[in-house]
């Protein structure tokens, strides 16, 4: 039922995200330059082109290190934009107006020359920067929302906040019960004592009190408080030890303020440009400095500003001295455990999210999951294999045909100790 | 196997049920005292047990208030080809005082930590032995010089370079000093150096050494060369004590070549015999057809005997010369003769004269050009005795006036090591490049130490034609300096080595005149390691090599040297296969490393014949032993007595390597030192002691710790299934034992019975196929295993509680057809038994013991058959092993890591610097936990998960055991038994396309030690083939 709720949620986001795409486009036309080419085969070079050379800094629709691209050739003259895709810096210093304007305006950030394109390359480059990828924002959004809708809806039949209105309610209506209880039984008692038709020995029962004390001292009473104080004692004490060595949540502060909202949300920094061992080896790798100095190079500060962010500045000084930069780890797993990366994410591909949290909004990485062997092995349990396309299962998956079961995790040893542990 | 009446056995004390021992045989951890003692009634009382219990509460209480602050360091500028976590692998090359190895070594962040065989070289084809696979520890020897020194005190370089070069320069005579040099370019520098000072000679001698042969070859064929063995060619085998499996000039080439002409199928039911005469029981030994004991006084006449046996097939005229009646003797002519072109005789004498007829036979077999290589000959040993020797009293009378140990150690390594200490004072110069200051280069005035190998450049010709690279894997730990640089600096030289070498291989690119351009040759060169010239490559030395024939100078002289009858006790020093000469004694690895014969640990000791123990009244039990007062060659020491089985009577046997007195740590004072017994006064270095030896048997006690009465197998004689050839050819199951059990009324196999309802293993099968007939006992995996798992090393006190934590060991099983129940008889049975080895770690078992008996499920069975060890789970009650019907098990009794106790044996895991070489991916065990072989579990993830990421099967052989891949012979196959295709599926001849656990497999050799109580291991092994008549022993 909540897959059906879920999916239903997705198509009506993805619809209303395409009348309002639609929209958008509306309001946004504008003139493309004719020379430029239109073909499928031109755009795709050109995406090549742009993916190898300008999407560190550019993007099609959106302002990151450089402008937004899209209708570049309609803003300003086709010659004029080859020649500064080509060496921005001989335009800067030659003091043509527009690039002077542009290089203020972007921080003095200097634009790498792209003098080894060729014609052809140039043209197909602003084919894609014209005609490419008109989808991607929107389809990038509407995948993001899919996936939280589908989070959201794998919590179960009723959310949890529902179950406990629902007790208020119960324990609302009981106590209600109760005292309409109490009511009647006055009433009763009053009625009856006022009636002639009742003996001395009916009249003592029906005003006897209820002896409390005699209650409290009795066995059965004591049994069952002490058992339940017993029960909570131990729940208290075994909750208390699962969380030893457990520090979700753990967000040390790091030697350099370092944003992961701002490079990965913001700026939407593929995690893997940083975290270069994470398809490849068991680590995932912090980066060393030089991946920061790859952009930092140009970029000195942030929104902005003039001169050279403190924060920026300890890169700098690393790399100066020679002395690496001690990051504080946030994600501890014990010496016992095995983690292999690229077992999760270039085979199994499991986002970065599933683990991580949302580190795209995380100002300061904390630590999202609990990582305990527990939640290892939920996932294990409930996980799907990717089979498809993977020779090294299809026997597996052969064997597996007859079953009705989806293959998990599980069903391939996800589930034994020399998995992780050896 | 009904036929079989044989008795199996492991030590003496089995053979002869001693009480003691039986006492102590079914228990794998006698009631022996811990290291600390406890209470006085040696066990715990109830407060110690509260006490620990507070204590333990309150430690983890306190542990679980904060967790400490990690942290993760990155590089600053990444190097492009490092990757944390993942390996890179690096071509290289071993060699140490003349011996040679191409291997691979395994870099993790930098570090090496593991080194495997180079399967491209044409000599060592991808085996290893114990000493290369230990030798990455020695990297990280805390015992190496951190820089250079000046009597002592440390310099700086420049500074060392002035004062040292104008010290050279006004010297006079420089004598330079070196193991044998197999590096071209190396030889070069030295040339340069030479040039730049006028008056210098190198002067080279092997610690073991083969000048015998070589001088044999300048008087048999002109030219001091030493021929290149090709056991692989040869049907007949004679070695007259050369143990060219163990320690003989080249034994990783040796033994693979050895194991080519003793594997057999049904389809080539063929094999090699080979005939072993020796005194001391051998690695070579034990693994032949025939052995047959003599004594060192008797061995140039056998050789002599048999040359004259030949010679009289042959039709040439006997030599003359007392001729000796051994056993097989007559045997071994006759089939030499049969076969000849196609035998090879060997020997291990260093006596030229026996080297000469040993020659001479090889050229009447016509061997010349099939097994014995005369013309491509091998540079591997090429030290001279005689050279040496004279330096050695020039240094005494004052005539150096400079000498240079360019990496060696004679003072400790060479017969005159105690005369050449007292000569070295007397030069106005000494220097030399040890890596540690060693026994030589604690007397020299200039210490410039050079990189340990695994961080230096260097290329070596070890075979004409046959060359090959070594790289540096690590960037130098200490202030060192490579010897070659510092020879060219002093030669007034600045060049880098490296820029050196390539100036080399660019002439010898060029006058080979091919390929593509020089960077791609050496690119290439660099990534193989080894590069193989073609036929048509000429060397300076290309004389044609032709026999002179003459050897009646080397008959009068062996007249005159051997008798038929010894005068008296006789000593033969040997090299053990672990520690070999001592170089590398400071490495635990090799101590811990039982020895393949004797199984001692950490010791030296006297072997002796049974006969001799009993008639000097010692009984050994268990090791318990008793020291015996020697003296022989005017030196005397005390030494402990190891009863041998299979050594000559008459003889005794004392290792060398030992008694060192700076090397480091692990090696000073350990054992006696055997090198001041070596003569080398007849003009080479005798090994054979045949006169003037006296052994007494003292009453001190003493205790050698030795595993092989540990692990009893409980009087099951079926553990090891072997038969003869012939056997084997008329009924290839042979030697099998069939065990069948009674039920319902009928005889089933065990596997037909299972209180188990069966695993099914739906991707991988990991199974293991051991060849008993191609394990030579060499002991190369069980130190490849200990480097690749992290496995502590105990030291001898705790293995003498049996306590050592090996995950693999080689059973070593004595046999002989004669029981003993009396001395008599024991003695005829330990007289020259024959010997089985048998690699044992966790069998893997489909029904695992283990696994039932588990209280907390720590250890519990794989989709893939494997048995897995979770040690966080493991609360240490050892249920487990005592359930093991295999005793693999292993316990931690103690934290062997990060210790004090342990600091002085268990150097890789005791220091920052020795943990370096700690492999990554595998958890070093806690106190109280079990371990065991888990089939390196984190090569088959890591295999695995490669296959994954490139969606592809799994191919065979992309994952090896290190065992596995350690074994110079091939004898562990690994591999997937649900794979058809894989190697190990094809040897067991597993037919069906089958994924249950319990496979039927075809070939008649296979079969699981203890296959009746049907645990159904996935570890197999192949009957041991004797190549020789029924009944014998």
């Amino acid at each position: 039922m909540s897959i059906k709720r879920s999916l239903l949620g997705v198509s009506f986001r993805v619809i209303h995200l395409m009348v309002l795409f639609f929209l958008f486009l509306g309001f946004q036309a504008y003139a493309v330059d004719p020379e430029v080419p239109d073909s499928e085969d031109a755009i795709s070079a050109g995406q090549s082109i742009f993916n190898a050379n300008c999407k560190t800094c550019h993007r099609l629709d959106q302002k990151l290190i450089g402008p937004a691209l899209r209708g570049v050739t309609d803003r300003r003259e086709l010659d004029w934009t080859k020649r500064f895709i080509l060496n921005s810096q001989v335009l800067v210093q030659s003091g043509d107006p527009i690039a002077v304007e542009l290089f203020e305006e972007y921080n003095n950030t200097v634009m790498p020359p792209m003098d080894f394109l060729g014609e052809g390359e140039l043209m197909n480059l602003l084919a894609y920067i014209e005609y490419g990828d008109k989808a991607e924002p929107e389809a990038a959004a509407a995948a993001g929302d899919a996936a939280a809708g589908a989070e959201g809806g794998s919590a179960g039949g009723i959310p949890s906040e529902y179950l406990t209105i629902i007790l208020v309610v119960l324990v609302i209506v009981l106590i209600l019960v109760l005292v309409v209880l109490g009511l009647i039984v006055s009433v009763l008692t009053k009625y009856m004592n006022n009636s002639d038709k009742l003996d001395a020995e009916d009249k003592e029962f029906i005003n006897q009190k209820t002896d409390y004390l005699a209650i409290l001292k009795s066995d059965g009473f004591i049994v069952i408080v002490t058992t339940i104080v017993l029960a909570f004692v131990v729940k208290t004490a075994v909750d208390g030890l699962y969380t030893v060595g457990v520090q979700q949540g753990y967000a040390p502060s790091q030697p350099i303020a370092y944003s992961h909202e701002l490079h990965a949300g913001q700026y939407e920094i593929p995690c893997q440009y940083c975290h270069t061992g994470v398809e490849i080896g068991k680590s995932a790798n912090i980066p060393s400095a030089n991946i920061c100095m790859n952009c930092h190079m140009h970029i000195q500060n942030v929104g902005g500003q003039e001169g050279i962010s403190p924060e920026i500045a300890k890169i700098y000084a690393a790399v100066d001295n020679d002395q690496p930069i001690e990051w504080v780890r946030v994600h501890n797993l014990p010496d016992l455990a095995y983690f292999n990366h690229s077992q999760h994410v270039a085979v199994g591909g499991v986002e970065c999210q599933t683990c991580h949290g949302p580190i795209e909004e995380m100002e300061v990485v904390y630590q999202h999951s609990s990582l305990t062997m527990g939640w290892c092995i939920d996932c294990h349990r409930n996980t799907e294999i990717t089979t498809r396309g993977n020779e090294y299962y299809d026997k597996l998956v052969q064997l597996h045909s007859e079953s009705k079961d989806a293959l998990k995790v599980k069903d391939i040893g996800g589930l034994e100790c020399a998995k992780c542990h050896y | 196997m009904k036929e079989n009446k044989k008795t199996y056995w492991k030590g003496l004390e089995q053979l002869t049920n001693d009480p003691e021992f039986v006492k102590h045989a079914d228990q794998e951890f006698p009631g022996f005292t811990s290291k600390k003692n406890q209470t006085e009634d040696g066990g715990s009382s109830r407060r110690d047990f509260l006490k620990m219990m507070g204590f333990s509460v309150a430690a983890a209480s306190l542990a679980a208030c904060e967790a400490p602050v990690r942290k993760a360091i990155p590089y600053v500028n990444k190097p492009v080809d490092i990757n944390p976590s993942i390996p890179n692998y690096y071509a290289s090359t071993f060699s140490s005082d003349g011996n040679y190895a191409s291997i691979v070594v395994k870099t993790r962040e930098g570090r090496p930590i593991k080194v495997d065989g180079n399967s491209l070289s044409p000599i060592t084809q991808g085996g290893t032995n114990a000493i290369v696979e230990a030798s990455v520890l020695s990297l990280y020897d805390k015992a190496r010089l951190t820089g250079p020194q000046i009597n002592g005190q440390p310099v700086e370089w420049p500074a060392l370079d002035a004062e040292l070069g104008s010290k050279l320069a006004s010297a006079g005579s420089i004598k330079i000093v070196a193991n044998t040099i197999l590096s071209p370019s190396t030889d070069r520098a030295i040339r340069q150096f030479a040039e730049r000072y006028g008056d210098v000679e190198l002067v080279t001698y092997d610690p073991i050494s083969n000048y015998g042969i070589t001088r044999a070859s300048e008087v048999y064929y002109g030219s001091n060369i030493l021929p290149s063995y090709h056991f692989d060619k040869a049907k007949v085998i004679v070695s007259f004590g050369a143990d060219f499996l163990g320690s003989w000039i080249s034994s990783i080439e040796f033994a693979r070549q050895y194991s080519k002409g003793r594997k057999i199928s049904k389809e080539n039911p063929e094999m090699s015999r080979h005939f072993q005469f020796e005194s001391n029981l051998s690695l070579t030994g034990a693994n032949a057809d025939y052995r047959t004991t003599l004594t060192p006084s008797q061995s140039g006449l056998a050789v002599l005997s048999l040359y004259n046996m030949i010679a009289g097939k042959a039709g040439a005229g006997s030599a003359g010369g007392s001729n000796l009646d051994l056993p097989h003797l007559a045997r071994a002519a006759d089939e030499l003769w049969a076969n000849r072109g196609n035998t090879l005789v060997v020997s291990g004498s260093n006596d030229p004269n026996v080297q000469v007829i040993i020659h001479a036979i090889n050229e009447l077999l016509g061997n010349t050009g099939t097994t014995v290589d005369v013309e491509n000959p091998v540079y591997f040993r090429k030290g001279n005795d005689r050279r040496m020797n004279q330096l050695v009293s020039e240094l005494n009378a004052g005539k150096v006036g400079a000498v240079i140990f360019y990496n060696c150690n004679p003072v400790y390594d060479f017969g005159g090591g105690q005369s050449l200490a007292e000569g070295i004072a007397k030069a106005k110069v000494s220097v030399s490049t040890a890596e540690v200051k060693n026994e030589t280069a604690s007397l020299v005035q200039y210490l410039t130490p050079d990189h340990h190998y695994l961080e230096s450049w260097n290329d070596f010709q070890p075979k004409k034609g046959s060359y090959s690279l070594a790289q540096p894997t690590i960037t130098p730990l200490f202030n060192t300096r490579q010897a070659q640089e510092s020879f060219l600096k002093w030669a007034g030289n600045s060049i880098s080595y490296y820029d050196f070498i390539r100036e080399d291989w660019q002439a010898l690119y060029e006058s080979l005149g091919e390929g593509a351009d020089f960077q791609s040759f050496w690119d290439k060169c660099l990534h193989d390691g080894v590069y193989l010239a073609g036929e048509a490559e000429g060397t300076e030395e290309d004389a044609t090599v032709s026999a002179t024939g003459d050897i009646a100078a080397a008959v009068s002289a062996i007249g005159q040297t051997y008798q038929a009858q010894g005068s008296g006790a006789e000593l033969a020093v040997y090299a053990k296969v672990g520690i070999g000469s001592g170089t590398f004694a400071n490495n635990p690895w090799l101590h811990e490393m039982p020895d393949p014969i004797s199984k001692a640990t950490w010791d030296n000791y006297l072997t002796v014949s049974q006969k001799w123990a009993m008639e000097n009244g010692l009984e050994m039990k268990e090791g318990a032993t008793k020291m015996a007062n020697v003296s022989a060659n005017g030196v005397s020491f005390t030494v402990p007595v190891l009863v041998q089985p299979g050594q000559a009577e008459g003889t005794f046997g004392l290792a060398l390597g030992y008694g060192r007195t700076a090397a480091g740590r692990v090696a000073d004072g350990l054992g006696v030192n055997a090198y001041p017994l070596l003569d080398a006064s007849k003009g080479f270095v005798s090994y054979d002691i045949t006169e003037g030896v006296s052994v007494s048997l003292t009453e001190e006690a003493y205790s050698i710790a030795q595993t092989q009465t540990q692990q009893t197998f409980m009087g099951r004689d079926f553990v090891i299934q072997e038969a003869t050839l012939d056997e084997y050819k008329e009924d290839a199951s042979a030697g099998r034992y069939h065990p069948e059990i009674y039920k319902d009324g009928e005889f089933v196999k065990p596997s037909k019975i299972s209180l188990w309802s069966g695993h099914k293993y739906s991707m991988h099968h990991w199974g293991l196929a051991i060849d008993m007939n191609s394990c030579i006992g060499c002991a190369a995996c069980t130190v490849a295993c200990r480097v690749e798992n992290n496995v502590a090393v105990v030291g001898k006190q705790e293995v003498l509680n049996r306590r050592e934590m090996a995950w693999i060991r080689i059973d070593r099983y004595y046999s002989s057809p004669e029981t003993a129940n009396s001395y008599k008889e024991l003695e005829k049975a330990a007289d020259n038994p024959e010997v089985t080895f048998q690699p044992m770690m966790c069998q893997h078992c489909n029904n695992a013991p283990c696994e039932t008996v588990c209280p907390v499920v720590a250890t519990t069975h794989s989709s893939e058959g494997l048995n897995q060890m979770t040690y966080n789970r493991c609360i240490g009650t050892r249920y487990c092993a005592n359930n093991c019907p295999y005793k693999v098990r292993r316990f931690n009794w103690f934290k062997y890591h990060d210790n004090k106790d342990f600091a002085g044996v268990n150097m890789a895991q005791n220091d920052d610097l020795g943990k370096m070489v700690l492999n990554p991916d595998v958890t070093v065990r806690a106190r109280g936990v079990m371990e065991k072989c888990s089939m390196c579990v984190q090569r088959i993830q890591a295999g695995k998960l490669a296959a994954k990421r490139e969606k592809r099967e799994v191919k065979d052989g992309d994952i090896n055991v290190a065992c596995a891949a350690a074994c110079p012979t091939e004898a562990l196959v690994f591999g997937d038994l649900n794979d058809n295709n894989s190697r190990v599926s094809k040897m067991l001849k597993i037919e069906e396309n089958s994924i249950e656990a319990i496979k039927e497999v075809n070939e008649e050799r296979a079969y699981h030690v203890l296959e009746e109580i049907n645990v159904n291991p996935n570890v197999w092994y192949f009957t041991k083939i004797r190549n020789k008549d029924k009944n014998e022993a």
